[in-house]
Parts: structure tokens; sequence; C-alpha cells
């Protein structure tokens, strides 16, 4: 059996997967990227390895994506986060047509065709307004786990208006909102309407089309999900591995070259 | 032709334009020390006809402002214009001047001379702004020449209309206006002759220039039209109505035909086919280039040297016989052309995909020019809905590194590589 990989090393966590020759995702793993990105995609490769209980020389072909692709020493190629989500998304939700991809520094909104293959694509601007960053900054702002971000917001019954679309100002407005007494949750409801708004005009950009599939680290908060739906007025494809799809899209392209280099006469693909 | 001669002619274009440029502004640096006389001007319809006809050396300060970038020293300019009180949001290419007048004509490639005049068009409304800066600063006459634009977009009157001829003769009523203004600042007398020697000059940069566009239709194209193009136009712009001009364009007419003939690319494994909308991110200039040529990518087409050249691509022929009357004419027909370039870009980018065998169209809107970056998403989308050709929308500068994001470009371009690619293995496969 002949397995491929795909690493993700993104601004926030870097993710691995490993696709055996059908397809099949047979390991995960993610860790925090930090401030060796060599070290934190050799780290999560190995886990993920661990994981499938696989030796590295089993694996034919590795597949760098995310910010830091070029680090990933140990890949034979490296494909844009862009493609491999879109590729990750149909794979995992056939029927999908729109991604969006909501991760720590960026989001994008990537509209597919059934193969998988990139239509179009929007990303937000050279800063994290409207990205898991803002989400990040409003958390540290009210002094609140990540992970509670979302349970809380959904508690709102009164959510304030978040004018800002500035990651750094975001802080200083819910602080002020705090000072004039608003509840915890209709603040936090406030700022996840606030991306997702945001969101919604990529998605714009790039042409809605359904099925909408929803990936990125992002994709854990229930709120942001809630709010995308709400706005978009629809059902997100959200998994629980919409973290590691990324990954498994540059997974899916390590298979193609294995597949590719054994046909007589290999066409260059994407990878 | 043999090997040395190919050496000799292959590149010689952007060799020469090159060594041109660092003779222009050394002359310029002379005019400085010597406190001559010179105009200002814009690229957008710059009245370099007349201006030569009086003798008058010509600064374009948006030339010096993006060589503030190339020469990675913008950065320097800009915080001095901002700490003096300009907004971030201020055009780049205007404070990087306002910092190079602040500094006594400091400038990484010489010393500029103070201005004795300055003449620009309405292609631009920030032209008339900063013209109103040297007005203050240094007391000195400026000119507005108000060209009329298209009224719509893709339709164009021409010589023999009503409307046209209306507009040609209002464009005319202020060329004679100008040449009394440069009569009054030279203090010399006008001579029609002269205007028809520089006229002469200018026919041959324009008709070499156009001729230069459309020889890059050849497979594999013969010159890169952001890269080595942004040369020759600096050339068109600069030493228009010259005899060095006019000889610098037949060669590279010669250089050109010569690449085409035989086969000669700008890349040697060319694979896609790209144009470009837009102006420049000459912060990171080579830089830029090389993220697609690093995928076989190179710019077969640029509006850039459409409207940045005044128009002069269209290759109107000045008639030496009414020399005035068709100056006015010519100047309406490139510089409205050189506006619709800006304004109604996508008429002429859909023509050249066919023409030019185009494989994707490139935009890049810049933070610090709405003039040029208003409406290029409403003309993605046209082209988008007429035409079956992958683009590409590329946020940046032309001056400004703070806000040129390399690793985020680079991810765009790649992902959208990534998909020509896909696109045409899907193609071969069908």
């Amino acid at each position: 059996m002949a397995y491929a990989a795909g690493v993700d090393v993104g601004s926030t966590q870097s993710k691995a997967a490993i696709v055996d020759e059908n397809g099949n995702l047979v390991a995960t793993a993610l860790d925090e990227t930090g401030a060796n990105v060599v070290q934190a995609a050799e780290k999560v490769y190995e886990q993920a390895l661990r994981s499938a209980n696989l030796r590295e020389e089993e694996i034919d072909y590795v597949i760098g994506t995310g910010y830091g692709r070029y680090k990933v020493t140990f890949g034979n190629a490296q494909v844009t986060e862009i493609s491999c989500h879109g590729r990750g998304a149909v794979k995992m939700f056939p029927e999908t047509r729109t991604v969006i991809d909501m991760g720590g520094q960026d989001t994008k909104a990537i509209s597919v065709n059934p193969d998988g293959e990139i239509n179009d694509f929007c990303m937000n601007d050279k800063c994290a307004a409207g990205t898991g960053r803002f989400l990040g900054a409003a958390a540290v702002a009210l002094d609140l786990p990540l992970d509670e971000l979302g349970p809380t917001a959904l508690k709102s019954d009164k959510p304030v208006r978040i004018s800002t679309t500035c990651t750094v100002f975001a802080e200083s407005e819910v602080l002020s909102w705090l000072g004039k007494g608003k509840k915890l949750p209709d603040i936090l409801w406030g700022v996840h309407q606030s991306i997702a708004t945001r969101t919604i005009a990529l998605v714009r950009r790039v042409g809605l089309e359904e099925k909408i599939t929803f990936t990125g680290g992002v994709t854990l908060n229930v709120a942001m999900v809630k709010a995308l739906e709400d706005r978009l007025g629809t059902r997100l494809n959200v998994s629980e591995q919409a973290h590691y799809i990324g990954a498994l899209g540059a997974a899916l392209f390590a298979l193609d070259h294995i597949l590719e280099s054994r046909k007589p006469a290999a066409k260059a693909g994407v990878a | 032709m043999g090997q040395d001669s190919q050496n000799e002619i292959v590149g010689r274009g952007a060799r020469d334009g090159a060594e041109l440029f660092r003779q222009w502004f050394s002359s310029l640096g002379e005019t400085a020390e010597q406190g001559a006389q010179c105009a200002y001007v814009f690229v957008m319809g710059s009245m370099n006809e007349i201006l030569k006809a009086f003798d008058l050396p010509v600064v374009f300060p948006e030339i010096n402002s993006l060589q503030t970038a190339v020469r990675r020293v913008a950065h320097e300019y800009l915080n001095e214009a901002e700490d003096y009180g300009y907004s971030p949001d201020i055009c780049g290419y205007v404070k990087a001047d306002v910092a190079v007048q602040l500094r006594n004509g400091e400038h990484p490639m010489g010393r500029i001379p103070k201005p004795s005049l300055a003449v620009y068009t309405n292609a631009c409304n920030t032209y008339i702004k900063w013209a109103e800066i040297w007005e203050r600063m240094y007391k000195i006459p400026i000119f507005t020449l108000d060209v009329p634009g298209s009224r719509e977009g893709g339709v164009h009157t021409g010589p023999g209309d009503r409307s046209f001829e209306n507009d040609r003769s209002y464009v005319e009523a202020q060329v004679r206006e100008l040449i009394t203004l440069c009569e009054e600042v030279t203090g010399r007398k006008f001579d029609i002759d002269k205007l028809r020697e520089v006229l002469s000059y200018a026919n041959d940069v324009a008709s070499s220039w156009q001729r230069v566009l459309k020889l890059n239709a050849s497979r594999p194209s013969v010159f890169n039209a952001v890269t080595e193009g942004t040369v020759y136009l600096g050339v068109a712009n600069g030493f228009r109505g010259t005899e060095t001009g006019s000889r610098y364009f037949k060669e590279l007419v010669e250089e050109m035909e010569y690449k085409s003939a035989n086969g000669v690319g700008t890349l040697t494994d060319e694979k896609y086919r790209l144009i470009f909308v837009g102006v420049p991110c000459y912060p990171i200039f080579r830089r830029f280039n090389e993220m697609f040529s690093d995928w076989g990518g190179t710019f077969v087409n640029s509006t850039y040297l459409w409207f940045a050249s005044g128009g002069t691509n269209r290759g109107y022929q000045y008639d030496l016989q009414r020399p005035v009357e068709s100056l006015a004419e010519g100047v309406l027909l490139s510089v409205r052309d050189a506006m619709d370039s800006m304004f109604h870009q996508s008429y002429m980018v859909e023509e050249m995909i066919g023409d030019m065998h185009v494989d994707g169209v490139v935009y890049h809107p810049i933070k610090s020019c709405r003039t040029v970056s208003t409406g290029l998403a409403d003309s993605r989308r046209y082209l988008m809905e007429k035409c079956d050709v992958p683009s590409l929308f590329l946020e940046s500068d032309m001056m400004d590194k703070r806000v040129v994001s390399e690793a985020q470009m680079k991810n765009r371009i790649d992902a959208f590589f990534e998909g020509l690619a896909s696109r045409r293995s899907q193609q071969a496969a069908a």
C-alpha cells in the first residue's frame, strides 16, 4: 500500500494528514507552529506518522502547504493552501462549490468546481481584520479562553454592534463596551457578527454558490458557524476534521503525483 | 546574422534605455547646477512637443518618484513628506516629490532642477493639486490642458465628427495659449519649423512604439511588458520629440523584429502569457516579476504602457503641414486613449486576449492611486463575464513598501498559476 502526506504549516497551527493510495484519510495531527517553523512541520509530521503507525520511508510523496510550505524541508513539493483547501473540501463534502477558510491570520473565500479545482478565490487584505486573530484579540481583551468564546457568545440576547474591522482597535472597542456596562455574551456575539459580515463580503466577491464548506481552525467555534449561517441563510458543511482540510488537500495532491508517476507517460499536474 | 551580432542586438533596447536614462538624469543635474530653466510635466499628456520646441528640458516628477522606489529609498522620501504633514493615504508619487523638493532636489539619480513652469492635463485629478504645490512653493506659472475624454466606454468620435471637431478646437486654443506662456517664460519667440522638427521625431517614436507593442504577439513574446516594457516607456516619455528618441525606437523595432523572426523569447521557456492591468509594483519591481517568471509566466502587454505613454501607443502621426492643429488633434486622441486605458480598458483588454494568445489577466490595484484603481473590480467582472480567461486581483502599491506584503502576494500568485496549470491539464485531457 502506498501512502501520501500533506503538511499544512499555518501562521498559528501546523497540521498533517496521511492518506492511503485509495485516498482514505488514515491519520491526522495538529500542533502549535510557534517560532521554529521547520521544527513545527517536522514535529506534526512525526505525530501523524506515529498515529498511522507508519515509518517515514513508507510515505511515497509529501506536499507542504500553508504559509510555511517552503519550510517543510522534507517535502517533495509545495502547493498553496488555497488549492489544498479547495481539494480537501470537495473530498470531504463532494457537493462543495464554495469554501470559506478562516484561519489564524487570513480568511479566504474559494470558488471550486466539482473536481475541487479553483475557479476563483479572494482573501482578506493585508491586515488581520475578519480572521481568527480578531477573535484572539477579543479573547485576550475579555480574559476568556478561546474555546469558551463561542458558547458564551451564543448566550447573547442583545448583541452590540462592533464597528471596527481592525484587529488592533477591536480590543479597545471591546473594552469600551465593557466600560458601558454591556454584557459579555452581547459583546462577543457582536464580534462574531462583525467577522461574519466581513467574511461574507469576500464570499460575494467570488460568487456565492452552494454548498458552502467551512474550513480552518475557527470552524471549532460554534458561534462563528452560527453567525455565518444566519447571514448566509443556509447551513454550512462543517466537519470535526475541518481543521485538517488543507493538509488533506495537500495529501491528495501528493497522492495524484504517486498515481500519475505510475502511468507510462506521466503528465505534469499542479504539483 | 552571426552570434556576435545577435549578442549585440538582443537586449539592446534595455541596455541603451538604461544608459539614456542615466544620461537624462545627468543632464537634469547640470540644469540644476546651472539654475537653468526647465518644465515639470506628467506622463499622461506631457506636451513634450511644445516644450522641446522651446528647448526646455522636461522633468517628470512621476518618474523621479518611482525611481526612489526602484532604488529602494522611497520610504525615506515618503516618511519625510509624512513628517511634514502629508497623510499616509496621499499619492506616493506626490509625497516622494514633495520630499525631493524639501531636500532641494536631492534624488538617488542626481539633482533635480527646480521648475520654471509646470504643464499637465486633466488625465489625473491629482496632477492639478500637485502642480499647485509647486505654484505655491516656487511662484511659477502652471498650465492645465483640459482634454475632453470619451463620453461613453467603447464609443469613440474621430476627425470629421462634429463633437470631435469641437473638442479639437477647444484643445487647439489651449495649445496656442501654452505657446504664448512658453514665450513669456523663456523670452523666446515660437519657431514653427522647430516644432515641425520635434513633431517629426515624435512621429517616429509613436509609430515605432505601436509596432513594438504589436510585435509582442509573437510566440514566444519578445519582451516583458512589465520589466523591459517599463524601460522602453521611460525613453518614450523622456525622449519623445528628439533625434535620440527617434533613433532609439527605430533600433528597438529592429531588435524586436529580429527576435520575432528568430524565435528569441524574453523567457527561455514561456508557459503562460499574461496581460498586466494597472501600475507596476515598484518597491519590489524585479521580485514581483520573478514571482510570475518562476512559473514560466510573462507579461505580453500592460495597460501601463498605454496610459503612461500618454496614449503614444496608438501611433498617431502629426501632419507637419499644419503642426499646431495636428498637435491638438494628436493630443486629444492620445490623451483620450490614455484616459480610456484607465477607465474603459476592459474593451481593449478583451480584444487583446485573442490577438495576443493570452492565458490570464493580472489586475494590480494600488493603495496610492484611486485614479487607476477605481473601477478595476468592475473591469475584472466585465472580463470574466465576456471571456473565458482566468484573472488575478493583487492589491499593493507602486511606492509604499509598508502596504506591499510579498508573502501574501506570492501565495495568491502561486494559487493563480496552480489554477492555470490545472486548467491546462484539463484542456489537454479533454
